[in-house]
Protein backbone atom coordinates (compact mmCIF):
# COMPACT_ATOMS: atom_id res chain seq x y z
CA UNK A 1 0.00 0.00 0.00
CA UNK A 2 1.30 3.40 -1.14
CA UNK A 3 0.17 6.47 1.08
CA UNK A 4 -0.22 8.80 -2.15
CA UNK A 5 0.35 7.95 -5.55
CA UNK A 6 0.25 11.19 -7.72
CA UNK A 7 -0.26 10.73 -12.04
CA UNK A 8 1.46 13.17 -13.48
CA UNK A 9 4.67 14.80 -12.92
CA UNK A 10 4.17 18.70 -14.31
CA UNK A 11 3.17 21.50 -12.55
CA UNK A 12 0.75 20.29 -11.06
CA UNK A 13 1.93 16.88 -10.01
CA UNK A 14 5.13 18.08 -8.79
CA UNK A 15 3.96 20.86 -6.78
CA UNK A 16 1.04 18.58 -5.05
CA UNK A 17 3.80 15.74 -4.23
CA UNK A 18 5.52 18.71 -2.27
CA UNK A 19 2.65 19.97 -0.77
CA UNK A 20 1.74 16.73 0.63
CA UNK A 21 5.64 16.09 1.77
CA UNK A 22 5.44 19.15 3.98
CA UNK A 23 2.46 18.43 5.33
CA UNK A 24 4.56 15.27 6.66
CA UNK A 25 3.59 12.37 3.78
CA UNK A 26 6.55 10.35 3.14
CA UNK A 27 4.93 7.82 0.85
CA UNK A 28 4.97 9.38 -2.20
CA UNK A 29 5.16 8.24 -5.93
CA UNK A 30 4.59 10.31 -9.21
CA UNK A 31 4.09 8.32 -12.24
CA UNK A 32 4.90 10.12 -15.37
CA UNK A 33 4.15 9.01 -18.70
CA UNK A 34 7.46 11.47 -20.48
CA UNK A 35 10.86 10.90 -20.06
CA UNK A 36 11.52 13.85 -18.15
CA UNK A 37 9.57 15.80 -14.72
CA UNK A 38 8.06 19.16 -15.91
CA UNK A 39 5.13 17.95 -18.32
CA UNK A 40 4.25 20.49 -21.25
CA UNK A 41 6.46 23.57 -19.45
CA UNK A 42 9.64 21.71 -21.14
CA UNK A 43 8.67 22.27 -24.21
CA UNK A 44 7.63 26.11 -23.39
CA UNK A 45 11.01 28.11 -23.97
CA UNK A 46 9.59 31.48 -23.61
CA UNK A 47 9.37 33.50 -20.56
CA UNK A 48 6.23 34.88 -18.63
CA UNK A 49 5.98 31.86 -15.89
CA UNK A 50 6.76 32.36 -12.53
CA UNK A 51 5.73 36.30 -11.83
CA UNK A 52 2.85 35.41 -9.64
CA UNK A 53 4.94 32.46 -7.38
CA UNK A 54 8.22 34.01 -7.53
CA UNK A 55 7.84 37.50 -8.27
CA UNK A 56 10.58 36.69 -11.42
CA UNK A 57 10.54 36.00 -14.95
CA UNK A 58 10.77 32.25 -15.63
CA UNK A 59 11.05 30.61 -18.92
CA UNK A 60 8.50 27.43 -18.41
CA UNK A 61 11.84 24.96 -18.43
CA UNK A 62 13.02 27.13 -15.30
CA UNK A 63 9.71 27.41 -13.89
CA UNK A 64 9.59 23.42 -13.93
CA UNK A 65 13.32 22.97 -12.82
CA UNK A 66 12.02 25.08 -9.52
CA UNK A 67 10.03 22.33 -8.58
CA UNK A 68 12.23 19.34 -9.86
CA UNK A 69 14.94 20.68 -7.58
CA UNK A 70 12.83 20.79 -4.41
CA UNK A 71 11.26 17.15 -5.45
CA UNK A 72 15.15 15.31 -6.21
CA UNK A 73 16.13 17.25 -2.43
CA UNK A 74 13.01 16.08 -0.49
CA UNK A 75 13.64 12.61 -2.12
CA UNK A 76 9.95 12.49 -3.42
CA UNK A 77 10.15 8.86 -5.60
CA UNK A 78 9.14 9.25 -9.54
CA UNK A 79 8.71 6.96 -11.85
CA UNK A 80 9.44 8.35 -15.97
CA UNK A 81 8.64 6.64 -18.91
CA UNK A 82 5.63 4.75 -16.92
CA UNK A 83 2.08 4.99 -18.55
CA UNK A 84 -1.13 4.42 -16.09
CA UNK A 85 -3.04 1.72 -18.00
CA UNK A 86 -6.61 1.89 -15.19
CA UNK A 87 -7.54 3.23 -11.75
CA UNK A 88 -9.76 1.40 -9.97
CA UNK A 89 -12.84 2.90 -7.87
CA UNK A 90 -10.43 1.06 -4.80
CA UNK A 91 -7.71 3.03 -6.27
CA UNK A 92 -5.79 0.21 -7.44
CA UNK A 93 -3.32 1.76 -10.27
CA UNK A 94 -2.17 -0.41 -12.94
CA UNK A 95 0.74 0.81 -14.83
CA UNK A 96 3.55 0.19 -17.21
CA UNK A 97 7.02 0.85 -17.56
CA UNK A 98 10.16 -0.44 -19.77
CA UNK A 99 12.08 -1.76 -16.53
CA UNK A 100 9.02 -3.01 -14.20
CA UNK A 101 6.78 -4.35 -16.63
CA UNK A 102 3.03 -4.32 -16.00
CA UNK A 103 2.60 -3.38 -12.13
CA UNK A 104 -0.46 -2.77 -9.66
CA UNK A 105 0.00 0.21 -6.62
CA UNK A 106 -2.53 0.46 -3.88
CA UNK A 107 -3.00 3.58 -2.83
CA UNK A 108 -4.80 5.01 0.21
CA UNK A 109 -4.76 8.76 -1.84
CA UNK A 110 -4.83 9.41 -5.29
CA UNK A 111 -4.02 13.03 -7.40
CA UNK A 112 -4.99 13.14 -10.97
CA UNK A 113 -2.58 15.43 -12.37
CA UNK A 114 -2.62 14.45 -15.57
CA UNK A 115 -3.03 17.74 -17.75
CA UNK A 116 -4.78 18.35 -20.96
CA UNK A 117 -4.55 18.01 -24.60
CA UNK A 118 -5.03 20.22 -27.63
CA UNK A 119 -8.01 19.85 -29.61
CA UNK A 120 -8.17 17.75 -32.22
CA UNK A 121 -8.41 19.51 -35.87
CA UNK A 122 -10.93 17.04 -36.71
CA UNK A 123 -13.66 19.01 -34.77
CA UNK A 124 -12.66 21.61 -37.26
CA UNK A 125 -15.65 21.97 -40.26
CA UNK A 126 -12.71 23.27 -42.93
CA UNK A 127 -13.54 21.48 -46.45
CA UNK A 128 -10.85 20.38 -48.54
CA UNK A 129 -8.10 17.74 -48.49
CA UNK A 130 -5.61 17.06 -45.48
CA UNK A 131 -2.40 17.51 -47.12
CA UNK A 132 1.02 17.43 -44.70
CA UNK A 133 1.48 20.19 -43.11
CA UNK A 134 -1.14 20.80 -40.79
CA UNK A 135 -0.50 20.65 -37.26
CA UNK A 136 -1.58 21.69 -33.88
CA UNK A 137 0.16 24.72 -32.87
CA UNK A 138 1.63 22.28 -29.58
CA UNK A 139 2.93 19.59 -31.88
CA UNK A 140 5.08 22.28 -33.92
CA UNK A 141 6.00 23.64 -30.82
CA UNK A 142 7.26 20.74 -29.73
CA UNK A 143 9.16 20.61 -33.20
CA UNK A 144 10.66 23.59 -33.00
CA UNK A 145 12.01 23.60 -29.19
CA UNK A 146 12.56 19.77 -28.62
CA UNK A 147 13.83 18.42 -32.26
CA UNK A 148 14.89 21.62 -33.62
CA UNK A 149 13.16 21.19 -36.83
CA UNK A 150 11.05 23.75 -38.55
CA UNK A 151 7.49 22.14 -39.92
CA UNK A 152 7.63 24.92 -42.71
CA UNK A 153 8.15 28.62 -43.83
CA UNK A 154 4.71 30.36 -44.66
CA UNK A 155 2.59 30.09 -41.76
CA UNK A 156 -1.23 30.82 -41.04
CA UNK A 157 -2.42 30.16 -37.52
CA UNK A 158 -5.99 29.43 -37.12
CA UNK A 159 -6.61 30.18 -33.68
CA UNK A 160 -5.59 33.07 -31.10
CA UNK A 161 -4.79 31.25 -28.00
CA UNK A 162 -1.76 31.56 -26.57
CA UNK A 163 0.26 28.78 -27.63
CA UNK A 164 -0.87 30.00 -31.06
CA UNK A 165 0.51 33.65 -30.33
CA UNK A 166 3.76 31.92 -29.01
CA UNK A 167 4.30 29.94 -32.04
CA UNK A 168 4.16 32.77 -34.34
CA UNK A 169 6.92 34.76 -32.93
CA UNK A 170 8.92 31.37 -32.49
CA UNK A 171 8.63 30.87 -36.08
CA UNK A 172 9.09 34.22 -37.10
CA UNK A 173 12.29 34.30 -35.35
CA UNK A 174 13.46 31.56 -36.68
CA UNK A 175 13.06 32.46 -40.42
CA UNK A 176 9.47 31.84 -41.05
CA UNK A 177 6.97 34.05 -42.52
CA UNK A 178 3.86 34.12 -40.83
CA UNK A 179 1.00 35.70 -42.50
CA UNK A 180 -1.73 35.51 -40.25
CA UNK A 181 -3.69 34.41 -37.07
CA UNK A 182 -7.11 34.12 -37.59
CA UNK A 183 -9.41 34.14 -34.72
CA UNK A 184 -13.26 33.10 -35.45
CA UNK A 185 -14.21 34.88 -32.09
CA UNK A 186 -14.35 38.76 -32.38
CA UNK A 187 -11.84 39.06 -29.64
CA UNK A 188 -8.28 36.94 -29.17
CA UNK A 189 -8.63 34.03 -26.73
CA UNK A 190 -5.37 34.74 -25.60
CA UNK A 191 -3.34 37.16 -23.20
CA UNK A 192 -3.06 41.25 -24.58
CA UNK A 193 0.57 40.94 -23.62
CA UNK A 194 0.99 38.08 -26.27
CA UNK A 195 -0.95 39.81 -28.52
CA UNK A 196 1.84 42.60 -28.27
CA UNK A 197 4.94 41.13 -28.25
CA UNK A 198 4.42 38.18 -30.12
CA UNK A 199 2.07 39.77 -33.22
CA UNK A 200 2.42 43.28 -32.72
CA UNK A 201 6.31 43.45 -32.25
CA UNK A 202 6.66 41.55 -35.88
CA UNK A 203 3.28 43.08 -37.92
CA UNK A 204 1.32 39.82 -37.58
CA UNK A 205 -2.14 40.76 -38.70
CA UNK A 206 -4.51 39.21 -36.36
CA UNK A 207 -7.91 38.86 -38.00
CA UNK A 208 -10.67 38.55 -35.70
CA UNK A 209 -13.91 37.01 -36.44
CA UNK A 210 -12.23 35.03 -39.83
CA UNK A 211 -11.77 31.41 -40.57
CA UNK A 212 -10.25 28.80 -42.37
CA UNK A 213 -13.13 27.77 -45.30
CA UNK A 214 -10.71 25.59 -47.32
CA UNK A 215 -7.37 23.59 -47.41
CA UNK A 216 -5.90 23.44 -50.55
CA UNK A 217 -2.75 20.81 -51.91
CA UNK A 218 -2.51 17.03 -52.03
CA UNK A 219 0.38 16.01 -50.98
CA UNK A 220 1.77 19.01 -49.06
CA UNK A 221 -0.66 22.37 -47.81
CA UNK A 222 -0.16 24.87 -50.97
CA UNK A 223 -2.06 27.36 -48.90
CA UNK A 224 -5.90 28.37 -47.32
CA UNK A 225 -8.74 30.16 -47.99
CA UNK A 226 -9.97 32.18 -44.90
CA UNK A 227 -13.23 34.22 -45.08
CA UNK A 228 -14.62 37.23 -42.35
CA UNK A 229 -17.73 35.35 -40.71
CA UNK A 230 -21.06 37.20 -39.43
CA UNK A 231 -22.12 37.56 -35.92
CA UNK A 232 -23.84 33.46 -36.26
CA UNK A 233 -19.95 33.08 -37.17
CA UNK A 234 -21.06 31.43 -40.58
CA UNK A 235 -18.29 32.57 -43.52
CA UNK A 236 -19.24 35.46 -45.67
CA UNK A 237 -18.28 34.20 -49.32
CA UNK A 238 -17.48 37.42 -50.69
CA UNK A 239 -14.96 38.26 -48.39
CA UNK A 240 -13.05 34.87 -48.88
CA UNK A 241 -8.84 35.39 -49.27
CA UNK A 242 -6.39 32.88 -50.59
CA UNK A 243 -2.98 33.10 -48.77
CA UNK A 244 -0.76 31.03 -49.93
CA UNK A 245 1.47 29.07 -47.20
CA UNK A 246 2.68 25.75 -46.32
CA UNK A 247 1.61 25.14 -42.92
CA UNK A 248 -1.31 25.51 -41.13
CA UNK A 249 -1.22 25.84 -37.00
CA UNK A 250 -4.12 25.29 -34.89
CA UNK A 251 -4.52 27.02 -31.37
CA UNK A 252 -7.96 26.16 -31.03
CA UNK A 253 -8.00 25.22 -27.27
CA UNK A 254 -7.34 23.16 -24.80
CA UNK A 255 -9.49 19.94 -22.97
CA UNK A 256 -8.90 18.40 -19.81
CA UNK A 257 -6.78 14.78 -20.33
CA UNK A 258 -9.96 12.84 -18.54
CA UNK A 259 -9.90 8.92 -20.22
CA UNK A 260 -8.36 7.35 -16.84
CA UNK A 261 -10.78 9.91 -14.24
CA UNK A 262 -13.82 8.89 -16.87
CA UNK A 263 -13.04 4.79 -16.57
CA UNK A 264 -12.96 4.89 -12.79
CA UNK A 265 -16.35 6.65 -12.22
CA UNK A 266 -15.32 9.80 -11.21
CA UNK A 267 -17.97 12.40 -11.84
CA UNK A 268 -16.92 15.03 -14.49
CA UNK A 269 -18.06 18.15 -15.62
CA UNK A 270 -19.84 18.96 -19.22
CA UNK A 271 -18.60 22.03 -19.02
CA UNK A 272 -15.15 21.87 -17.94
CA UNK A 273 -15.00 18.67 -19.28
CA UNK A 274 -12.22 18.21 -16.18
CA UNK A 275 -13.95 16.43 -12.51
CA UNK A 276 -16.40 17.88 -10.46
CA UNK A 277 -14.35 18.93 -7.25
CA UNK A 278 -14.99 20.50 -3.37
CA UNK A 279 -13.15 23.68 -1.96
CA UNK A 280 -10.28 20.68 -1.57
CA UNK A 281 -9.88 19.57 -5.06
CA UNK A 282 -11.64 16.41 -3.87
CA UNK A 283 -13.56 14.34 -6.52
CA UNK A 284 -16.64 12.55 -5.97
CA UNK A 285 -14.42 9.14 -5.27
CA UNK A 286 -13.15 10.00 -1.68
CA UNK A 287 -9.75 10.08 -1.32
CA UNK A 288 -9.22 11.01 -5.30
CA UNK A 289 -8.17 14.36 -5.81
CA UNK A 290 -7.47 16.39 -9.14
CA UNK A 291 -5.63 19.71 -9.97
CA UNK A 292 -4.22 21.78 -12.74
CA UNK A 293 -5.64 21.32 -16.08
CA UNK A 294 -6.70 17.95 -16.19
CA UNK A 295 -9.30 19.47 -13.80
CA UNK A 296 -9.97 23.00 -15.64
CA UNK A 297 -7.86 25.15 -18.23
CA UNK A 298 -6.07 27.51 -16.72
CA UNK A 299 -4.27 30.44 -18.17
CA UNK A 300 -1.40 30.75 -15.80
CA UNK A 301 1.12 27.84 -14.96
CA UNK A 302 1.61 29.76 -11.22
CA UNK A 303 -2.02 29.06 -10.21
CA UNK A 304 -1.85 25.19 -11.48
CA UNK A 305 1.06 25.19 -9.35
CA UNK A 306 -1.54 26.77 -5.89
CA UNK A 307 -4.34 24.50 -6.98
CA UNK A 308 -1.97 21.47 -6.78
CA UNK A 309 -0.78 22.75 -3.43
CA UNK A 310 -4.43 22.82 -1.99
CA UNK A 311 -4.93 19.23 -3.11
CA UNK A 312 -1.82 17.92 -2.14
CA UNK A 313 -2.55 19.19 1.81
CA UNK A 314 -6.01 18.02 1.21
CA UNK A 315 -4.64 14.53 0.11
CA UNK A 316 -2.16 14.59 3.29
CA UNK A 317 -5.29 15.05 5.31
CA UNK A 318 -7.50 11.95 4.12
CA UNK A 319 -4.61 10.22 4.63
CA UNK A 320 -3.72 11.52 8.16
CA UNK A 321 -7.80 10.56 8.84
CA UNK A 322 -8.50 14.40 8.83
CA UNK A 323 -11.50 14.05 7.12
CA UNK A 324 -14.85 15.81 8.24
CA UNK A 325 -17.27 16.87 6.07
CA UNK A 326 -19.72 19.54 7.59
CA UNK A 327 -21.68 21.07 4.79
CA UNK A 328 -22.96 20.47 1.50
CA UNK A 329 -23.39 23.55 -0.53
CA UNK A 330 -23.68 23.02 -4.19
CA UNK A 331 -22.41 26.67 -6.47
CA UNK A 332 -24.80 27.00 -9.39
CA UNK A 333 -24.07 29.49 -12.36
CA UNK A 334 -26.70 31.56 -14.73
CA UNK A 335 -24.76 30.92 -17.94
CA UNK A 336 -22.67 34.13 -17.80
CA UNK A 337 -20.57 32.75 -15.39
CA UNK A 338 -19.82 29.62 -17.49
CA UNK A 339 -17.83 27.17 -14.64
CA UNK A 340 -16.97 27.67 -11.25
CA UNK A 341 -14.18 25.44 -9.79
CA UNK A 342 -14.89 23.97 -6.48
CA UNK A 343 -18.52 23.19 -7.69
CA UNK A 344 -19.91 21.93 -3.94
CA UNK A 345 -18.40 23.09 -1.05
CA UNK A 346 -18.72 20.43 2.03
CA UNK A 347 -16.10 22.14 4.66
CA UNK A 348 -17.17 25.77 7.03
CA UNK A 349 -13.84 27.28 5.73
CA UNK A 350 -12.72 29.93 3.68
CA UNK A 351 -12.49 29.48 0.38
CA UNK A 352 -11.53 31.30 -2.83
CA UNK A 353 -14.07 29.97 -5.70
CA UNK A 354 -12.30 30.27 -9.23
CA UNK A 355 -14.72 31.12 -12.41
CA UNK A 356 -14.71 32.08 -15.79
CA UNK A 357 -17.27 34.43 -17.84
CA UNK A 358 -19.21 32.74 -20.97
CA UNK A 359 -18.59 35.26 -23.30
CA UNK A 360 -16.80 39.31 -23.27
CA UNK A 361 -18.76 41.49 -20.57
CA UNK A 362 -18.09 45.33 -20.07
CA UNK A 363 -18.86 46.89 -16.80
CA UNK A 364 -20.09 44.12 -15.39
CA UNK A 365 -21.66 42.78 -11.27
CA UNK A 366 -20.16 39.76 -10.47
CA UNK A 367 -22.69 38.81 -7.81
CA UNK A 368 -23.03 35.62 -5.12
CA UNK A 369 -26.41 34.98 -3.68
CA UNK A 370 -28.17 32.35 -1.38
CA UNK A 371 -32.04 32.89 -1.93
CA UNK A 372 -32.71 36.91 -2.21
CA UNK A 373 -28.98 37.36 0.52
CA UNK A 374 -26.47 38.90 -1.60
CA UNK A 375 -23.00 37.10 -0.10
CA UNK A 376 -20.63 39.18 -2.31
CA UNK A 377 -20.34 41.18 -5.08
CA UNK A 378 -17.72 42.55 -7.26
CA UNK A 379 -17.46 45.30 -10.04
CA UNK A 380 -15.24 44.51 -13.14
CA UNK A 381 -14.60 47.24 -16.19
CA UNK A 382 -13.78 43.68 -18.40
CA UNK A 383 -14.09 40.15 -18.34
CA UNK A 384 -13.30 37.50 -20.95
CA UNK A 385 -13.60 33.76 -21.25
CA UNK A 386 -9.84 33.78 -21.59
CA UNK A 387 -8.95 34.99 -18.19
CA UNK A 388 -9.98 33.48 -15.13
CA UNK A 389 -11.60 35.56 -11.84
CA UNK A 390 -11.71 34.97 -8.23
CA UNK A 391 -14.05 35.95 -5.62
CA UNK A 392 -13.44 34.93 -2.05
CA UNK A 393 -15.76 34.01 0.75
CA UNK A 394 -15.43 33.78 4.12
CA UNK A 395 -16.59 30.76 6.84
CA UNK A 396 -18.91 32.91 8.20
CA UNK A 397 -20.99 33.85 4.60
CA UNK A 398 -20.92 30.02 4.16
CA UNK A 399 -22.00 28.99 6.81
CA UNK A 400 -26.15 27.41 7.47
CA UNK A 401 -26.24 28.47 3.44
CA UNK A 402 -28.30 25.74 1.29
CA UNK A 403 -26.94 26.06 -2.03
CA UNK A 404 -25.08 29.42 -3.74
CA UNK A 405 -25.47 30.87 -7.07
CA UNK A 406 -23.03 32.68 -9.23
CA UNK A 407 -24.74 35.70 -11.73
CA UNK A 408 -23.22 38.62 -13.73
CA UNK A 409 -25.08 40.98 -14.62
CA UNK A 410 -24.00 44.06 -17.18
CA UNK A 411 -24.63 47.26 -15.17
CA UNK B 1 1.99 62.66 -29.35
CA UNK B 2 -0.42 59.94 -27.31
CA UNK B 3 1.08 56.52 -28.12
CA UNK B 4 -0.80 53.47 -26.88
CA UNK B 5 0.42 50.81 -25.36
CA UNK B 6 -0.43 47.34 -23.69
CA UNK B 7 1.54 46.40 -20.72
CA UNK B 8 3.72 43.14 -21.45
CA UNK B 9 5.13 43.34 -18.14
CA UNK B 10 2.87 41.04 -16.27
CA UNK B 11 -0.49 38.68 -17.54
CA UNK B 12 -2.91 42.08 -16.50
CA UNK B 13 -1.58 43.52 -20.03
CA UNK B 14 -2.55 47.11 -19.15
CA UNK B 15 -3.84 49.26 -21.87
CA UNK B 16 -1.66 52.88 -21.11
CA UNK B 17 -1.27 56.19 -23.02
CA UNK B 18 2.21 57.48 -23.07
CA UNK B 19 2.51 61.04 -23.49
CA UNK B 20 5.76 61.53 -25.79
CA UNK B 21 7.61 65.21 -26.98
CA UNK B 22 11.02 65.46 -28.52
CA UNK B 23 11.57 62.16 -27.70
CA UNK B 24 10.52 62.56 -23.87
CA UNK B 25 7.88 61.07 -22.07
CA UNK B 26 5.95 63.41 -20.16
CA UNK B 27 3.60 61.55 -18.42
CA UNK B 28 2.22 57.68 -18.60
CA UNK B 29 -1.44 56.69 -17.60
CA UNK B 30 -3.10 53.87 -17.72
CA UNK B 31 -0.95 51.28 -15.56
CA UNK B 32 -1.70 49.68 -12.90
CA UNK B 33 1.52 49.64 -10.89
CA UNK B 34 5.06 51.50 -11.59
CA UNK B 35 6.20 48.71 -13.52
CA UNK B 36 3.91 49.90 -16.09
CA UNK B 37 4.92 53.06 -16.10
CA UNK B 38 9.02 52.21 -16.23
CA UNK B 39 7.76 49.85 -19.18
CA UNK B 40 5.81 52.68 -21.24
CA UNK B 41 9.08 55.26 -20.65
CA UNK B 42 11.53 52.47 -22.17
CA UNK B 43 9.08 51.29 -24.63
CA UNK B 44 9.23 54.82 -26.33
CA UNK B 45 12.56 55.50 -25.97
CA UNK B 46 14.29 52.59 -26.16
CA UNK B 47 12.47 49.19 -26.89
CA UNK B 48 13.37 45.93 -24.81
CA UNK B 49 12.96 42.43 -25.46
CA UNK B 50 14.24 39.11 -23.25
CA UNK B 51 14.65 36.56 -26.34
CA UNK B 52 14.49 33.27 -25.87
CA UNK B 53 15.09 30.10 -28.44
CA UNK B 54 17.24 26.77 -28.57
CA UNK B 55 20.57 25.63 -28.97
CA UNK B 56 21.38 22.70 -30.61
CA UNK B 57 24.57 20.80 -28.62
CA UNK B 58 27.32 18.53 -29.40
CA UNK B 59 25.36 15.57 -28.87
CA UNK B 60 22.65 16.61 -31.28
CA UNK B 61 19.98 17.18 -28.66
CA UNK B 62 18.28 20.95 -27.97
CA UNK B 63 18.52 23.21 -25.26
CA UNK B 64 16.55 25.97 -24.18
CA UNK B 65 18.10 29.22 -23.79
CA UNK B 66 17.66 32.98 -22.85
CA UNK B 67 18.87 36.60 -22.80
CA UNK B 68 19.72 37.51 -19.26
CA UNK B 69 18.06 40.64 -19.69
CA UNK B 70 16.48 42.46 -21.97
CA UNK B 71 18.37 43.52 -25.49
CA UNK B 72 17.43 46.62 -27.70
CA UNK B 73 14.25 45.43 -29.70
CA UNK B 74 16.02 45.53 -33.37
CA UNK B 75 18.82 43.83 -32.65
CA UNK B 76 16.49 40.71 -31.93
CA UNK B 77 16.94 39.14 -35.12
CA UNK B 78 20.69 39.50 -35.09
CA UNK B 79 20.79 38.12 -31.41
CA UNK B 80 18.72 35.12 -33.28
CA UNK B 81 22.01 34.39 -35.75
CA UNK B 82 24.42 34.45 -33.03
CA UNK B 83 22.59 32.15 -31.07
CA UNK B 84 21.82 29.51 -33.56
CA UNK B 85 25.78 29.58 -34.46
CA UNK B 86 26.13 28.43 -30.65
CA UNK B 87 27.11 24.09 -30.19
CA UNK B 88 27.88 24.16 -27.03
CA UNK B 89 29.15 20.52 -24.94
CA UNK B 90 27.46 19.20 -22.09
CA UNK B 91 27.00 18.75 -19.64
CA UNK B 92 24.91 22.01 -18.75
CA UNK B 93 23.02 22.87 -16.34
CA UNK B 94 20.25 26.02 -15.57
CA UNK B 95 22.08 29.03 -15.51
CA UNK B 96 25.05 28.31 -17.18
CA UNK B 97 26.93 30.94 -19.63
CA UNK B 98 26.19 29.47 -23.13
CA UNK B 99 27.27 32.78 -24.67
CA UNK B 100 28.97 35.90 -23.24
CA UNK B 101 27.78 39.69 -23.93
CA UNK B 102 25.63 39.50 -26.69
CA UNK B 103 23.95 43.11 -27.12
CA UNK B 104 25.42 43.75 -23.54
CA UNK B 105 23.26 40.45 -22.01
CA UNK B 106 24.24 37.01 -21.56
CA UNK B 107 23.11 33.63 -23.48
CA UNK B 108 22.26 31.40 -20.48
CA UNK B 109 20.97 28.06 -20.88
CA UNK B 110 17.46 27.59 -19.29
CA UNK B 111 17.32 23.61 -19.05
CA UNK B 112 19.80 20.88 -17.48
CA UNK B 113 21.56 18.15 -20.29
CA UNK B 114 23.65 15.72 -19.02
S1 LIG C 1 1.06 48.09 -15.47
FE1 LIG C 1 1.67 46.72 -13.82
S2 LIG C 1 -0.19 45.51 -13.49
FE2 LIG C 1 -0.44 46.45 -15.52
S3 LIG C 1 0.37 44.91 -16.95
FE3 LIG C 1 2.04 46.31 -16.43
S4 LIG C 1 3.11 45.28 -14.76
FE4 LIG C 1 1.11 44.33 -14.93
Amino acid sequence: MTDLVIIGGGPAGMSAAIAAYECGIRDILILERDEHLGGILQQCIHNGFGLHKFSEELTGPEYAYRYEKRVIELGIPYKLGTMVLDITKDKVITATNAEDGVFQINAKAIILAMGCRERAKGALNIAGSRPAGIYSAGTAQKFVNMKGYMPGRDVVILGSGDIGLIMARRMTLEGAKVHAVCELMPYSSGLARNIEQCLNDFSIPLKTSHTVTEIHGKERLTGVTIARVDENRKPIPETSEFIPCDTLLLSVGLIPENELSRSMGVDLSGITSGATVDQDRQTSIEGVFACGNVLHVHDLVDFVSEEAEIAGKAAAEYINGMVETTVNIPIKTDGKIRYTVPQVITKSKDVTVFFRVSDVYKNVKITVKSGDDVIVSKKKVRVAPGEMESIKLRASDIEKRKELIFSLEVV
Amino acid sequence: MDRKLTCIVCPLGCSMVAEVENGKVLSVSGNTCPRGKAYAESECINPQRVVTSTVRCQDGSMLSVKTDRAIPKEKMAECMEIIASARPQLPIFVGDVIIKDVFGSDIIATQNRS
